[in-house]
This record gives structure tokens, sequence and C-alpha cells, in this order.
């Protein structure tokens, strides 16, 4: 097989579903739940959002019934990569009690078996490539987001519809997947078929195992179109420049009690985020049980139970907490990691009841800042 | 695939080892400190300033200092105040129990950079426990230090933790202990109010000190600017910080200040890097 781009048909989905289930993997892709399109574990291309379609804004998500048959046509999904391979709940350790005596018993849970991702846009590729770092790239690792991950396949797909809440473009990202997939789709219509794109030897594997042919200089360029057409779509934008330095010199800005006052501390943003790691741990035991499991569980910065220390908590009000969490994606994780925390995914802005909208209130911080501070104005 | 996903499996540092209790002694009305033998393993090995994850089996963890001597063998010490469902469980657990211990974890006082020159230690309350390993660590070098000097602010007389080592240090190995309490009634002779009023007139040199400081946020901020007055360099002067911490290396985000993991980046951190970031209020 050649290394080039190649055409698989609108059958060859199913096909696809059908090798990596085969070759062991649980089949993670877009499916309808509760009235939103999520990432989550299918049985057969049956289960994709065929002719589905969503609308996205501030505090806003409906699906809508497509005209064509897209099955990748709507923009990030509720969830996606995150809690498959940072569960949202996870067993770290489970101890049994004998007298003042105890033993860790399992540290493991149950085996899972290994993920294969099928839809997964740029927003989340990065995000996860965000996660890589953090919980597997530093002195201290998450064995087991660690272990998952290693045995995780990835097939992206362009992003041909983005939604009213995206602004990937203006963190560094796009509509087309550009590296740590196994293999890349986008969708054509007229006649409906994939370009496929190989990123690995594995990817190359599971394509050699569908019917496909070598993609035509017509299918390119189609190709070209709708990631052009994708990229001149997104609903939002971020200045970028000197972000750090912004967020920085803007600790005592009055835009904090604006947005703290209309900020519900629902933590939403922190949970459809997909770059948001925070945990906690959480001690379960049963009444008169003698064995008793530790836990790691999503935590949210918003909450004020979050910073608390013997005295009370270091964030008592709304504003603190906000700052916090922009001042951590679009600043402080620069330092920490050498890259933005935040992937232009738009889940924050969408899934906020109130709609509070990132890049607006980085845009706010913008004009409020000293004329010095932060580049372009 | 990405680089990062190559590394071997590190082993896991959310598993406790377990330790079990050889003695715990009362310090104070509220305060004890217990000491700890390995049951599966070696002792932990630990520089002064460091802090572990100590696990009373379903009840929880928290962070707490070392306490206890990092040049010598022996038990592994924590001081522990009574203040929550956890810490009342450690103090509480009998003789022959077992606790878990995950670390040690996080940045080191570093005590030896004062070699040469003078050294002082401002503690607040509890604030001395974990400047305890950092004083045994000079007293068991004590002629490579000039002027060692502790200034020590408790509530009341009864808070006074380790008085008997206090007299000891003085009178034993040269260290000038300076003693002040918030609420002086009773017996009390010795000096009334906050420690940091102390910093003014202690007799070290500015230029040749370093200065280690632990206790109460506020009373941090204030001893430090007091000593930087003084004329001691920020980066000389060193505190240790108390934030939210759920796992110790660097993954749960709860510590996080800035750009900074509290339990890695600290717990002890340099002056001229806090200062910034303390002066904003619930940064």
């Amino acid at each position: 097989m050649t290394d080039g781009p190649r055409i698989i048909g609108r059958d060859q989905l199913a096909r696809l579903v059908e090798v990596l289930t085969a070759r062991g993997y649980a089949v993670v892709a877009p499916t309808v739940r509760a009235g939103a399109v999520v990432l989550d574990e299918v049985v057969g291309a049956d289960d994709l959002p065929w002719g589905v379609g969503d609308v996205q804004d501030a505090g806003t998500y409906r699906l809508r019934e497509r005209d064509d048959e897209a099955v990748f046509g709507q923009a990030a999904a509720v969830r996606a990569v995150k809690p498959v391979l940072f569960p949202a709940d996870e067993l770290i350790w489970r101890g049994h009690r004998s007298g003042t005596d105890f033993a860790v018993t399992d540290r493991e849970g149950s085996p899972q078996r290994p993920v294969a991702f099928l839809g997964v846009r740029d927003c989340d590729l990065r995000a996860l490539a965000r996660h890589d770092e953090v919980l597997a790239g530093r002195a201290f690792a998450d064995t087991r987001y660690q272990r998952r991950r290693a045995g995780t396949f990835l097939a992206a797909v362009t992003c041909a519809e983005p939604g009213g809440t995206c602004f990937c473009t203006s963190m560094g990202g796009g509509p087309h997947p550009e590296n740590g997939y196994d293999l890349a789709l986008t969708e054509l219509l007229d006649p409906h078929r994939f370009v496929v794109e190989v990123g690995s030897d594995t990817g190359a594997d599971v394509l050699a195992e569908l019917d496909s042919e070598p993609a035509g200089a017509q299918d390119l360029a189609a190709v070209h179109d709708v990631v052009a057409h994708a990229t001149e779509s997104m609903g939002r934008s971020m200045d970028t420049e000197g972000l750090r330095d912004l967020l920085y010199a803007s600790a005592e800005s009055p835009v904090w009690d604006e947005v703290g006052n209309r900020c519900l501390t629902c933590m939403n943003c922190t949970m459809v985020c997909p770059t948001c790691f925070c945990t906690t741990v959480e001690d379960v035991s049963a009444l008169g049980s003698a064995d008793a499991e530790r836990r790691r569980v999503w935590d949210s910065c918003f909450s004020e139970e979050f910073a608390h220390i013997h005295g009370g908590s270091l964030r008592t009000e709304v504003r603190s907490r906000y700052r916090q969490w922009i001042t951590h994606k679009l600043a402080a994780w620069q330092d920490q990691f050498g890259s933005l925390g935040c992937v232009g995914c738009g889940r924050c802005i969408t899934w906020c009841p109130v709609g509070i909208d990132i890049t607006a209130e980085a845009a706010k911080l913008r004009a409020a800042a000293p004329l010095t501070v932060g580049g372009a104005r | 695939m990405t680089a990062t996903l190559d590394r071997p499996v590190a082993p896991d540092a959310m598993a406790p080892a377990r330790y079990r209790i050889g003695r715990t002694r009362q310090d104070t009305r509220d305060t004890f400190t217990i000491e700890l033998e390995p049951v599966d393993g070696p002792m932990l090995r630990y520089r002064a300033g460091q802090f572990t994850m100590l696990d009373a089996f379903g009840v929880g963890e928290v962070p707490i200092s070392i306490s206890g001597d990092p040049t010598r063998p022996g038990p592994l010490e924590h001081t522990i105040r009574d203040v929550g469902a956890v810490t009342h469980a450690l103090i509480a657990a009998p003789r022959g129990a077992v606790l878990g211990v995950r670390g040690p974890f996080g940045t080191s006082w570093d005590v030896a950079d004062g070699m040469g020159g003078d050294v002082v230690l401002v503690a607040g309350g509890i604030g001395l426990a974990p400047l305890r390993p950092a004083l045994l660590e000079i007293v068991r070098h004590r002629d490579r230090y000039n002027r060692v000097v502790l200034l020590y602010g408790a509530r009341t007389p009864e808070d006074i933790l380790f008085g008997d080592e206090l007299r000891s240090w003085a009178h034993d190995h040269g260290i000038v202990v300076e003693v002040t309490v918030d609420n002086g009634q009773h017996a009390w002779r010795g000096k009334v109010g906050l420690v940091t009023n102390l910093v003014p007139r202690a007799g070290f040199d500015p230029h040749s000190t370093l200065a280690l400081v632990c206790g109460p946020e506020v009373m941090m901020r204030s001893a430090a600017q007091a000593l930087v007055a003084r004329g001691v360099p920020g980066d000389r002067v060193r505190l240790s910080l108390e934030r939210s911490m759920k796992c110790g290396v660097g993954l749960c985000g709860h510590c996080q200040l800035r750009d900074l993991f509290v339990c890695v980046d600290g717990p002890v951190l340099g002056y001229d890097r806090l200062a910034p970031l303390l002066s904003v209020r619930e940064l």
C-alpha cells in the first residue's frame, strides 16, 4: 500500500468499526445520547449520528436534522476523549483493615479493553497532547492514564462544520487533524465517501483491512475546500498576543468582579473542558465493612472547597475562582507546560448556563488593561 | 504518538507504604508527635522541609511536614495538630497501629546554603515543626554556621512546642532562641507580641544571612518583609507554604499558586518568587 491518502466508501465505516472491534478495541465514536452528541462506545456504524447536526452558541446546544446524510456533521461533542482515558471517578487503591493494621489489596480495578476512538477532532487531539504532558510527561505520572493511553487507537476526522462557539484556529489548531492520530478521515459528500490519511503503522494496518483506493486530485481538492470553508466558519476568536503577561497584569482587574457576579460556580466549564485535569480523592467505606477504597474523582477550581486549608478556603470569592481558572488556562499553563491550556473547542461557552464566554472575557481584560501590557491593542 | 508515551510506566506514587506507630508523644494541648517505623520496606530518606501524605485507613490522607532529624537514623517523626477528622484519627491511633505514608515530597529548606554565614529561623505556632529538621541539621554541623537565631511565636505559653529542645539548642548549641507569645497571662515572664516584631532587633548580619520562615501565611509575609527591610536578599528568605494538597505529586492541581505547583515546586520557596504572588488577595 502506498502512503498517500486513500478513499473509502460510506459502507466502509461499518467495516472500520468491525475491524477495530475484531482487533480487541472498544470502539468509542460520536453517538446521540440524551439529546446531545457524545463520544461513547458503539457496536456498529448504525450507532453513529448520520444526518444529525447541532447548533451551539453561548449557553445554547440543540441538535438539528441535517439536509444531508453527513455522519460527522457536528461541532465538538459534549464529551469526547477525556472521560474515557481520564475517568471522572476511578479507583486508586482498595484496602482491607484487620484490627489496627491494613493491607492494600487492589491497585488496578477491573481490566479494561483498549479503546479505539473514531471521530476525534483536532481540538481534542491537541487536548489529548496536553494531557499526555500533564499526566504522563512529568516526574510523577498518573499511571492509570499512562497505561490506558498507551493502548489507544485514534481515528480522527476533519471538522467540516465548526460551531458558533469554536475558535480552534485562534489557539494554534484548525479543522484538519495535523498529528497524533493513527488515521484521519475527511468526510466528502456527493458521492458520500471519506479521504483517509495514515498517521501510524497501526493505522496503515487497519486501513489495509478496508476496501480503499488511492485518492484522486479531485478528492484532495475537495478536502482542501472543506478545510478552507471550516477555517472561515469559526464562531469565535481570541487574540493570543501577549496573553500570559496580560492575564498576570490583570490580577486586580475590575473585570473579575463583573464576571464573578454572573458565574454560578456550577463547574460545567471545567467538566466539559478537555484539558482541565484537577482531581480530588474520596475515601469510600461502607459502614460495618473492613474494606475501604481511595478514589480519584474530577474536581473543579470553581468550588470553594477546592482551595481549602485549615482555617478556611483560600478563594472565598467567585471572582477569585474565575480568575484562577482563566489565568491557569491562558497564562500559567504556558509557564508550566510551554503551551496554552485552551484548545479553542468552545465547550465551556456552550455549556455555561449563563453563557460566560472565555473569548469575550479575555477581550474585556485586554480592553481594560494598561496600554503597556498584552501586545496588540 | 507523542514522545512522552514511550516512557515506561512509573511506579504508582498514589499507593501508600505501611508504617507502624512506635510512640505518640503529646507536645501540647492539641499537638502530638508520632514516631513511625516502616512495615514493608526500608525507612524513607528525606531532606529537611519535605512532607509526606499521611493516611488514616478509611478516613483520609493529609499532607504533614516531617519534623524529625534527617541526619540520624531513627523513627520517622511527624508533629501533628489535632484540627480535623484525619489529623484526629492519626493522633488517636494506638501504639502498634499501622498508617499509610506516601513521599517524601517537595522541596527542602536546603539549610546547607547558609553555611559560613548566619541563619535566622522564624517560626509561628505549628510552623516550628517543619523547621525542626533544619535546626537539627544545623545542630549536627553547628561549627559550619556563624550566628544562628530562632525567633518563635506561640499563642500562649502552653502552646510552646519542643520546650526542652529549645533550651538545649540555646544552652548546648549556641543558638539564640527568642520566644514570644500572643497571650502571656499566667506566670509567663517572657516576651509578649508578634514574632515578626523580633526581626528588626535580632542579632544577625543581613548580608550573610539565610532566613527560613514557617507559620501562618500572614505572619510569613510580614516576617519576610521585615527580613528584606533589614537587608536580607529576597532569594535568601525562604518560606514554606501551606496549600490544599490531594496528591503531593503535582497531578491533582489543588495547590496551584499561579504557575507553581506548591507540592513539587514547594513547599519551600524563595520570597523573591513569592512576594508578587502573596501580595494579591485570594490568588
